[in-house]
């Protein structure tokens, strides 16, 4: 269970979040939508620890353990795991490689034994399968030269190899057309397990036609201001955010 | 950034110890007596006594270089003991009689110098200071008639050969360390293939330098006749010591026609501690010469030690159609500093030549490459190719491209590529966040970036020289 207590957070000294509070239980499928700048990137930035946000109140914990003082590769190995909205690219460095030194270290988090090089090859290829991601792309060096589309598949792929117990997808739809948007969750779908939890942030409905949310929190400047079942999203597609505002006298 | 710095525990220069073993060291200081002194000790015939001594006439009236992108302490060439010797107990040529320590040292640092535990298809020479301990696997190469030992032996051996080829490409008036090395050279080691032989197995020597106040001044010379082969690698280490230690090495290789070299180097001698204080001074002349029609020679160095490397192994390319190769990993972590790169001198027709240097700069080091490309108006149809690149880590560490070229010939085609990157906090992030901490993603993303050159070692050191860049690089990111 992810639980995050009045957090504040700046980057650059400029405060985004300004006391979001939010709970996600297992097995749960949290959708965090909200208007462009409200600090929905941020947030997930926050949770998974990345250096460029300073946290500046509050606390986020994860099954009962305080994340915030913990650095991100720790955060990672507890199952925590975010499809970056715009993932990087490390030259040289070969996705297999790369992949191998993740999985190792999460293996050893869990206190598994290594996988040899075959046994992990062929987990390359299992889950390579399941979002449709060309072989000649795992050959390649991390997110080099690969489309928008691809990056956003390469990063599911990734999820589907460290098995993790809570998600972030940080608007892995956006730039993705109709068939990949599908591809993509579908794969989600499948690699999920029945405790596995998520929050999903978007600004689409047509993701979640495919994820379908138990919770639909909507950010408005740094804040949950409000929170719903799937019919909330729904009503936003139609109807924008400016109703939510002035109920909460924004 | 810095916060990460803080949290990432410096690991030590492991090769750091010294060995406890009596060693007879001459007294410091470097005269004509001193020159004559050595010879005497080698028990040298007259001729390289002569030689050495027009060396030491000739370095005695120069001065040296200060041309480098090098910030050089003065050295006190009278403070410097030039010979010592740690077999001074067993002048006899059986492993029977080395000292045990000097075994253990060796053990110690990887090399075993037993045969039967020798590491497969490896024959080794090992040198301490001045001498050569002990060459591994020789009566297996010399029934295929190449000789693989010490260069004293050498000279005693095959004085023929030795006189033949000695200074023959590196001659002593080459360059000031060049001249220092020719006057007081103690050992190395020394190879000759014959004639249409390929080596069976990597040929190594392993030089360490372990007495205090004491310079290591090693000269190989490798000969490899018409249609041999040889690939050959070096490695190196030295205890860790408050004051700069001087290594003024020369290589000289002499490839024959459709012949072909390789040599490999896995520099690691002490860099000096976090401050700058101490380390070796890494001053070489490589060079190797191309005679022969379709000769091949290649260059591979992974220089990750030493708090100053200023050497620039290079190739003449005199035969046609022949092809040379240079391949470089420089890395430089806190006061550490390298000005390094090649020189590749086309003659002959249509010979080719490529450059493949790889700079990775840390801490408040800096990092220079520098290389020449000359093409002679003989050298029709010449052609090179460079690509030098930089990466920073950190913002507080230089890195500086000198390349020079010089066409005579307009057929030729010389083409140069640069490129400078850092790793990013992005990069460094998205490891972490897929459970990959820090110093694992650092050298997961040195090694992606070196593996061109990498890739070029004989395969067991490739792995060594993996570990040692994501060790020499430990602590670097801030």
């Amino acid at each position: 269970m992810l639980k995050i207590r009045n957090l504040h957070a700046s980057i650059n000294g400029k405060e985004i979040l300004k006391g979001v509070n939010l709970t996600i239980q297992d097995g749960e499928i949290h959708a965090v939508m909200g208007t462009n700048g409200a600090g929905k990137s941020t947030l997930s930035n926050v949770i998974v620890g990345n250096p460029m946000y300073e946290v500046t109140q509050g606390e986020v914990t994860f099954n009962g353990q305080n994340l915030l003082n913990m650095k991100p590769d720790e955060r990672a190995n507890l199952g925590i795991f975010m499809s970056f909205q715009q993932p990087v690219e490390i030259p040289g460095v070969s996705m297999t490689n790369f992949m191998r030194a993740a999985v190792n270290a999460r293996y050893k988090a869990q206190g598994r034994e290594q996988l040899s090089a075959g046994e992990f090859l062929k987990l390359m290829r299992e889950k390579r399968k399941i979002v449709e991601l060309d072989t000649k792309l795992t050959s390649r060096s991390v997110n080099e030269g690969f489309s928008g589309g691809e990056k956003k598949r390469n990063e599911i792929f990734q999820m589907a190899m460290l098995e993790p117990e809570f998600c972030i997808l940080d608007e892995t739809d956006s730039g993705l057309d109709v068939d990949a948007l599908r591809i993509v969750a579908e794969g989600f779908n499948k690699l999920r397990k029945p405790d596995t939890s998520a929050m999903v942030i978007t600004h689409y409905v047509r993701l979640l036609d495919y994820l379908k949310p138990d919770v639909v929190s909507v950010m408005i400047d740094g804040r949950i201001v409000k929170s719903g079942d799937a019919s909330l999203a729904e009503k936003i597609e139609k109807t924008g955010f400016d109703w939510i505002k002035e109920e909460v006298g924004l | 950034m810095e916060d990460i710095a803080r949290d990432i525990v410096n690991k030590d220069y492991e090769y750091g110890f010294t060995t406890d073993v009596e060693t007879d060291v001459i007294d410091k200081g470097l005269s004509e007596d001193v020159v004559r002194l050595i010879s005497k000790k080698k028990g040298e015939p007259e001729w390289l006594l002569e030689f050495r001594l027009q060396a030491y006439r000739y370095w005695a009236e120069q001065k040296q270089p200060e041309w480098g992108h090098l910030n050089m302490p003065v050295i006190d060439y009278q403070d410097i003991s030039y010979y010592a010797d740690p077999t001074k107990k067993s002048k006899s040529e059986d492993s029977k009689e080395i000292d045990p320590e000097l075994m253990k040292t060796f053990d110690k640092l990887g090399i075993p110098l037993e045969e039967r535990m020798a590491l497969a298809g490896t024959a080794v020479d090992a040198v301490m200071d001045s001498v050569s301990v002990k060459t591994t696997f020789r009566d297996k190469l010399k029934e295929m008639g190449i000789i693989f030992m010490s260069i004293s032996e050498a000279v005693r051996e095959h004085p023929d050969l030795v006189r033949e080829y000695l200074g023959s490409v590196v001659p002593y008036r080459d360059n000031y360390f060049a001249a220092l090395n020719s006057a007081v050279f103690s050992d190395g080691s020394f190879v000759y293939i014959p004639k249409g032989v390929r080596c069976p197995m990597e040929l190594s020597t392993y030089f360490r330098i372990n007495a205090r106040g004491t310079g290591q001044f090693e000269r190989t010379l490798i000969v490899c006749d018409d249609d041999g082969y040889v690939s050959y690698l070096e490695g190196c280490t030295a205890p860790m010591r408050d004051e700069n230690q001087l290594h003024a090495a020369i290589v000289e290789i002499v490839v024959k026609e459709n012949a072909e070299v390789k040599y490999s180097t896995v520099q690691n001698w002490y860099p000096g501690d976090k401050n700058g204080k101490g380390g070796v001074l890494n001053l070489v002349t490589k060079r190797g010469h191309l005679r022969g029609a379709n000769s091949r020679l290649s260059w591979t160095q992974v220089e990750t030690g030493s708090a100053i490397t200023w050497k620039y192994p290079s190739c003449v390319l005199s035969g046609d159609n022949s092809q040379a190769e240079f391949y470089s990993v420089a890395v430089t972590n806190n006061f550490q500093q390298a000005d390094t790169g090649t020189k590749m001198i086309h003659i002959g027709r249509n010979t080719k030549s490529t450059i493949i240097s790889k700079g990775i700069s840390a801490g408040r080091s800096q990092n220079s490459y520098r290389g020449l490309v000359k093409v002679a108006p003989t050298a029709q149809g010449a052609r090179n190719y460079s690509s030098c690149d930089s990466l920073l880590l950190g913002s507080k560490c230089g890195a500086h491209t000198f390349p020079y070229m010089d066409v005579k010939n307009s057929s030729a085609i010389v083409e140069h590529e640069a490129t400078t990157s850092k790793i990013s906090e992005e990069q460094l992030f998205y490891c972490q966040q897929r459970g990959i901490n820090t110093e694992d993603a650092v050298s997961l993303i040195v090694n992606g970036y070196a593996k061109d050159v990498i890739n070029k070692l004989p395969m067991e050191f490739a792995v060594e020289a993996q570990k040692l860049l994501g060790v020499s690089l430990e602590g670097s990111i801030g």
